[in-house]
């Protein structure tokens, strides 16, 4: 592994968590959309250059699944969906912006310490790749428990993905990635258009999550 | 012997898919219902041809000691739900709570769930296992909500948020899985195939396993429903059709246990991993104690047999948790004895909600008086499930008990407390239900009997008798676990 690949590779991985830790704060539905589209482009391009490096031109499909499906159609999809609700405004978060940062924080040297520990036999780009993979998945998740509108907990989703995918392109010459790609798009299509057909705001009364809690059918 | 023409892991596969594409085109339902059942029919044929000829696995598929009963369990209980679905479905249709374009929909898709659970049992890939269990999910999502109503919709999206969430971890952990076996067996298929797997794990980095399999615990025990990561479960079997009930708590929570235990066999081969033994056992019994005592509170019928599937789910991971020949064939029978008798409840539960038109509890009462057949399948199998003898739960519950006594006697006590304190809650509310003042319609009721009976009487069967083959066939199996 020459130095440059690797560090073009790092670069890439730590621009994702950079942008995942940016998602976080984001207190306007366009403007997490906006920062989503964001982490699907840095996705294609690390992929690509996983691609180029591994010389797997397969990697070059699941790199245009993320540049085109998730960097354009859905953010576009979302947005639509944005202002037919006219949700525009409603992020709220579980608890303060300060405390999720912290949280995240926590997170990310959480699975640097794990993955950097017990990976000390893997080479070491898909070793680094594999922490900065995990960070993105916990970072994923506490963006989905610490919003509570159902948009922002499915781009919290789809950025977990990124990680996922992120892991998988990094584990070299793992096969059947770009079927699981595929896989994990029509899932995201279908939660997507779920919240479309479905008018969640419309039925629910409202996109948020928290009216879920109210519903446990215990109620007389 | 001479080969079969055609290999009939193929025919397990191909005739689901097949049927749910002519599903999807055929108009009227009572053809539909009808070529549903034909088509599990065939499917569970040749799931038994499995036995009289087992085909070489292949880079993708195998069948093996493991999951060749699950298959053949999978496809039965499959084929009764779909007699159960007839008869249900021509109600619902009567009823105006689903049109014919829903109908057909759903006949279509049941045939597609079928063909994902399948493939996730037959997958000889960690990656296409993974594939297919996503699959079942998304099916059985679609299903829950169909009924689009308020609760319905609600129910879908909670079940679709934490399974999603539940196959992503899964997903890292099967990556996972890959980067420990790369080095061993060297880039490419082999590496993610559980035949190859299996031989070579010995070699593997023992850490990487050890956090692969929490991971995978973690994504597939969501889809197991096991405490803290049930709450979609009792939601997703109360708010959906009443067979999807039947086929989620008899079958998905297997397929998605079955997957823990491959995992587990990979750990068990490798003896410097740690042991995941007592992770299992704590989340077993965690879900087992939390789920009986919220079996006393439950209103609606459905969620209250929801909640038991929770229970038994715990009472199987913890016999595997355990490990050991004996827990292990334990934990083996309690699925299978599990499978067929919550189903069957649920095809009597479906008929009831359906003829008092409602899922209350409170508003069922007397049913013995005013539809005594029902009143006594209900009955039968509650006693069946709560594993009062001669039901074949009494067997697998009392081969935990005892060989957990044998071994580690403090943790029996959690556990004997759990399934009385499950008992008494079980027997509570069916007391509510089976007797006391009538309430609600006495209309009479057009169930079909036949597929909980077949159901009830294997169970009684395996309680009273084994044969032979299927304890010999439990034997290996629990050795190959560990």
């Amino acid at each position: 592994m020459h130095g440059l690949e690797f560090d073009i590779a790092h670069l890439l991985a730590g621009g994702l968590v950079l942008v995942s830790f940016v998602m976080l704060y984001q207190d306007r539905m366009y403007a997490l959309i906006n920062v989503f589209a964001l982490h699907a482009v840095l996705l294609a391009l690390s992929v690509s250059w996983q691609a180029y490096v591994q010389d797997a031109s397969h990697l070059y499909v699941t790199a245009g699944i993320a540049l085109i499906f998730k960097a354009t159609i859905i953010p576009a999809a979302l947005r639509r969906i944005v202002e037919r609700l006219n949700i525009h405004r409603e992020i709220e978060t579980v608890v303060g912006i300060g405390l999720t940062m912290l949280a995240g924080i926590a997170l990310v040297a959480l699975s640097a310490v794990v993955m950097l520990r017990v990976t000390a036999t893997a080479d070491p780009l898909a070793r680094e790749d594999l922490a900065f993979a995990l960070s993105i998945v916990l970072l994923g998740l506490l963006m989905m428990v610490s919003r509570r509108n159902a948009v922002g907990q499915v781009i919290g989703f789809m950025s977990l993905e990124n990680g996922l995918v992120l892991a998988a392109t990094g584990a070299k010459g793992m096969p059947l990635v770009v079927e699981i790609s595929v896989a994990f798009s029509v899932l995201i299509a279908f939660i997507v258009i779920g919240i479309f057909l479905f008018r969640i705001r419309e039925r629910f009364d409202t996109v948020e999550l928290q009216a879920l809690d109210r519903f446990r059918g215990e109620r007389q | 012997m001479t080969p079969l023409p055609v290999n009939p892991v193929d025919l397990v596969l191909m005739i689901p898919l097949g049927s749910a594409g002519l599903l999807v085109m055929l108009p009227g339902y009572r053809w539909s219902a009808r070529l549903n059942v034909l088509a599990s029919l065939l499917t569970f044929c040749s799931a038994l041809l499995l036995f009289v000829q087992r085909p070489a696995p292949t880079s993708y598929l195998q069948i093996d000691d493991l999951n060749i009963v699950f298959v053949v369990l999978n496809t039965f209980v499959a084929f009764t739900t779909s007699i159960f679905s007839a008869s249900y479905i021509a109600h619902e249709l009567e009823t105006g709570r689903l049109t014919p374009v829903y109908l057909r929909f759903y006949h279509a898709m049941f045939q597609f769930m079928m063909f994902g659970m399948n493939l996730a049992l037959i997958a000889n890939n960690i990656g296409l296992m993974w594939v297919a269990i996503e699959l079942a999910t998304l099916t059985t999502i679609l299903m829950v909500g169909i009924y689009r109503t308020h609760e319905a919709l609600e129910a879908a999206w909670k079940y679709f948020i934490l399974g999603s969430v539940g196959i992503a971890l899964a997903l890292f952990g099967t990556i996972l899985v890959y980067m420990a076996a790369r080095p061993v067996i060297g880039a490419g298929l082999d590496a993610m195939a559980w035949s190859v797997l299996i031989r070579h794990a010995a070699d593997f980095d023992p850490a990487l396993l050890n956090l692969a399999f929490v991971f995978l615990l973690l994504g597939y025990g969501t889809k197991v429903g096991l405490v803290p990561l049930h709450a979609w479960l009792p939601d997703a079997h109360a708010e959906g059709p009443t067979p999807i009930s039947a086929v989620l708590s008899g079958l998905l929570l297997n397929v998605a246990l079955y997957a823990v235990l491959r995992f587990k066999m990979l750990l068990a081969v490798n003896d410097k991993t740690f042991a995941p033994g007592p992770l299992m056992i704590t989340m077993g019994l965690v879900s087992l104690i939390f789920a009986a005592f919220m079996l006393y509170r439950r209103r609606d019928i459905k969620r209250l047999f929801a909640y038991s599937s929770i229970e038994h789910m715990g009472i199987i991971a913890f016999a595997f948790g355990m490990g050991g020949p004996l827990a292990n064939f334990a934990g083996l029978l309690h699925m299978t004895m599990h499978s067929l008798t919550k189903s069957a409840i649920f095809f009597s539960v479906g008929h009831v909600a359906q003829v008092k038109g409602t899922q209350k509890i409170a508003e069922m009462g007397g049913l013995s008086v005013t539809h005594p057949v029902l009143a006594w399948t209900l009955v039968i199998g509650v006693a069946a499930i709560a594993g009062l003898p001669p039901s074949g739960i009494f067997t697998s519950e009392f081969l935990v008990v005892s060989s957990t006594f044998a071994r580690a006697p403090l943790l029996a006590i959690p556990l004997v407390i759990g399934l009385l304190v499950g008992i008494g809650a079980l027997f509570l509310r069916l007391g509510g239900v089976v007797f006391g003042e009538p309430r609600g319609s006495t209309a009479p009721d057009k169930a079909s009997y036949l597929p909980f009976l077949a159901h009830l009487s294997l169970v009684l069967v395996a309680g009273l008798y084994l044969p032979g083959p299927i304890v010999s066939w439990f034997q290996t199996v629990a050795r190959m676990l560990g």
